[in-house]
């Protein structure tokens, strides 16, 4: 495939493969270069530092939308041994949107539930860019009760630009889906974590999204509406989205400041499309280094602080919560 | 007589007078009807059954004995945490909505008795920012739920609303987290929870609390759906089918117990509050239809409109 480059990238990349022509020419010549191969990659280190310290909000939330950026199953792939994908919501169909299984992650079973975008026309045409219908979100809450079943942890991979709005959708209740989802999850007696991998955009990232511990990896953004949508809603024009994506602070170190996650998940220097088992090395010990302690408490405990933690979400005037 | 020969003739056209206050238009069937009997009618149209917006305090007035209500957790007011700019500042949009409804946000919540049966009672205020669902909509219902728990007593939420507030960014999507949570928590404990959804109860608020009622009530022709039609119709790029996305159409497809008229919503919600908790003196009276009782069946509702008409 192509590579897909956004303008931020340029001239890293162009770097990159200045250095590398010059290792190249230097071994079939068989020339000296080293000093200025090492001064080049010096410069080139310098060079992402200084683009990726100060990416903007709208940058962030196109490396969370890069085409080779990985994907659910491209993590499982990695890092998930013994996976058994799981089909169905046992009421109306199985959604692609959705991918759902049992795994193993560094010896450690458990349920993951995760958005799958496709990476080639047909493939996104069949996951439906990552949007889920009623069905996704019923499937996604079957496996995860057969989790609590069998009182495993669950850990569930957000990356959707959205709930489909379409009129089968509606048809079949997306609002009471997701709605159900939400109180569902509240109540399972095993630990959840959650990890943005990419897209949280709005009620369909949240449709998966309740855990004890939220997750939030470095290139990816979460909020109440698209930046597109939200530009739309103040401007009357999409062409706005940089300007609402400032606006709604939707980064991860804005929402860890906001109090809506819990952990910044580091990815390889240039984003998680640069390399993809590096990222899903990090990826996987963020999870583990969260799920050891969760795994300690009992399940009233589980759910007891986990609607604390929700309940302590928000900002108000002249007021305070007491806690309890 | 030709439009032009008018003047000189001395026949001006009268100036279009303002409708007077006493009389409204009907949306539903476009009849003038008399503002009074609409008022003794919980604002439905006598003719066609149109149900006319109404206030937070015109829901608690419809559903609970006027002297026993007690409104609680009025003071917390919304914060502009994002410093959130666009044409409007959030904090100016604050201060307006605030001026404009007497509100400090766009949900009350009241205890009070439903037909002798003490109840927790959320009412949403759509003319607060579209009845958005921010920070202070969540926290107040995750204290109403908690008053309820307390009390052993029944919550019951009226939602009206475009769904959660912009302007609070992720914070206001996790307040369907939140009060989902405490809904949970409700249920847990053995508590009922009855959802009035009327006009129009969209995006996160369906997508959370409005969709998780032990029962689902609407009012008849109520706007109710997750995503707004201009985005599916911007999706799918073709027209959406008639009655899409209103109560009739939720009902028919499972999402909703019953559709209630609402000069009978008080009855109704009685008798399911019945069956589910312990009986109270009054409200049995109510049921046997006592002079209350009535009063509330009295207003008929008419079939949908009649299009000759028009």
């Amino acid at each position: 495939m192509q590579a897909f480059i956004l303008d931020f990238e340029k001239p890293i990349l162009e770097l990159e493969k200045k250095i590398k022509e010059m290792q190249d020419y230097a071994a079939t010549e068989g020339i000296e270069l080293d000093d200025e191969i090492a001064r080049l990659q010096e410069k080139s280190r310098k060079l992402q530092e200084d683009v990726y310290a100060k990416l903007t909000r709208w940058q962030r939330v196109q490396l969370a939308r890069h085409p080779q950026r990985p994907y659910t199953l491209d993590y499982i792939e990695r890092i998930v041994d013994d996976w058994v994908e799981l089909h169905g919501d046992r009421a109306f169909g199985d959604d692609p949107a959705i991918v759902a299984g049992m795994g193993t992650m560094g010896g450690e079973k458990m349920m993951i539930i995760g958005h799958q975008k496709g990476r080639d026309t047909r493939q996104k045409l069949y996951r439906n860019f990552g949007m889920a219908h009623p069905e996704g979100y019923r499937k996604a809450l079957r496996v995860m009760k057969l989790a609590a079943k069998f009182n495993r942890p669950i850990l569930t991979l957000v990356d959707t630009p959205g709930a489909y709005p379409g009129i089968g959708a509606e048809e079949r209740g997306q609002a009471e889906a997701i709605a159900r989802n939400l109180f569902e999850m509240t109540k399972l007696p095993v630990p959840i974590i959650v990890v943005i991998i990419g897209e949280g955009a709005s009620g369909g990232a949240l449709g998966i999204g309740i855990g004890d511990r939220v997750l939030m990896m470095e290139n990816t953004w979460y909020s109440v509406i698209s930046p597109e949508g939200c530009a739309t809603i103040l401007y009357k024009d999409a062409g706005k989205a940089s300007i609402a994506a400032e606006a709604l602070q939707l980064a991860a170190d804005d929402l860890l400041k906001q109090g809506v996650i819990d952990v910044i998940v580091r990815e390889p220097i240039g984003g998680a499309h640069r390399d993809f088992d590096a990222a899903a090395e990090m990826l996987k010990e963020a999870v583990l280094k969260e799920l050891a302690p969760l795994q300690q408490k009992d399940a009233a405990t589980l759910v007891a602080e986990r609607i604390k933690k929700y309940e302590n979400m928000g900002f108000y005037e002249n007021y305070s919560r007491q806690s309890a | 007589m030709v439009w032009f020969k008018r003047k000189s003739q001395g026949l001006v056209p009268q100036k279009k007078k303002d409708m007077p206050e006493l009389w409204v238009k009907c949306p539903g069937c476009g009849e003038i009807v008399y503002k009074r009997e609409l008022e003794r009618n919980s604002n439905v149209c006598t003719n066609c059954g149109h149900h006319f917006r109404i206030k937070a305090d015109g829901y608690v007035n419809l559903l609970l004995e006027p002297d026993s209500v007690q409104e609680f957790n009025e003071e917390i007011a919304p914060k502009d945490f994002l410093k959130f700019k666009a044409k409007k500042r959030y904090s100016e949009q604050i201060k307006a909505a605030i001026k404009k409804t007497g509100q400090k946000d766009a949900l009350i919540s009241v205890t009070g008795t439903l037909a002798g049966r003490e109840v927790v009672l959320c009412v949403m205020n759509f003319e607060y920012i579209g009845g958005s669902m921010g920070s202070v909509v969540g926290e107040k219902i995750a204290l109403a739920a908690d008053v309820a728990m307390e009390k052993k007593c029944p919550l019951l939420i009226v939602s009206m609303s475009g769904g959660a507030r912009m302007m609070e960014g992720a914070v206001s999507l996790m307040q369907m987290a939140k009060t989902s949570a405490k809904l949970a928590q409700l249920s847990d404990a053995g508590l009922p929870y009855i959802s009035i959804l009327t006009d129009p109860t969209t995006g996160g608020v369906s997508a959370s609390y409005a969709m998780l009622g032990d029962v689902n009530i609407a009012e008849p022709g109520a706007l109710i759906g997750f995503a707004g039609a201009r985005v599916i119709k911007q999706t799918i790029g073709e027209d959406l089918p008639e009655g899409f996305q209103r109560a009739e159409f939720l009902l028919e497809h499972g999402f909703l117990d019953l559709i209630c008229p609402r000069p009978e919503m008080k009855e109704q919600i009685n008798r399911i509050l019945d069956f589910m908790c312990a009986d109270s003196p009054s409200s049995k009276e109510l049921k046997n239809g006592s002079v209350e009782a009535n009063k509330l069946t009295e207003a008929k509702i008419s079939p949908p409109v009649d299009t000759d008409k028009n």
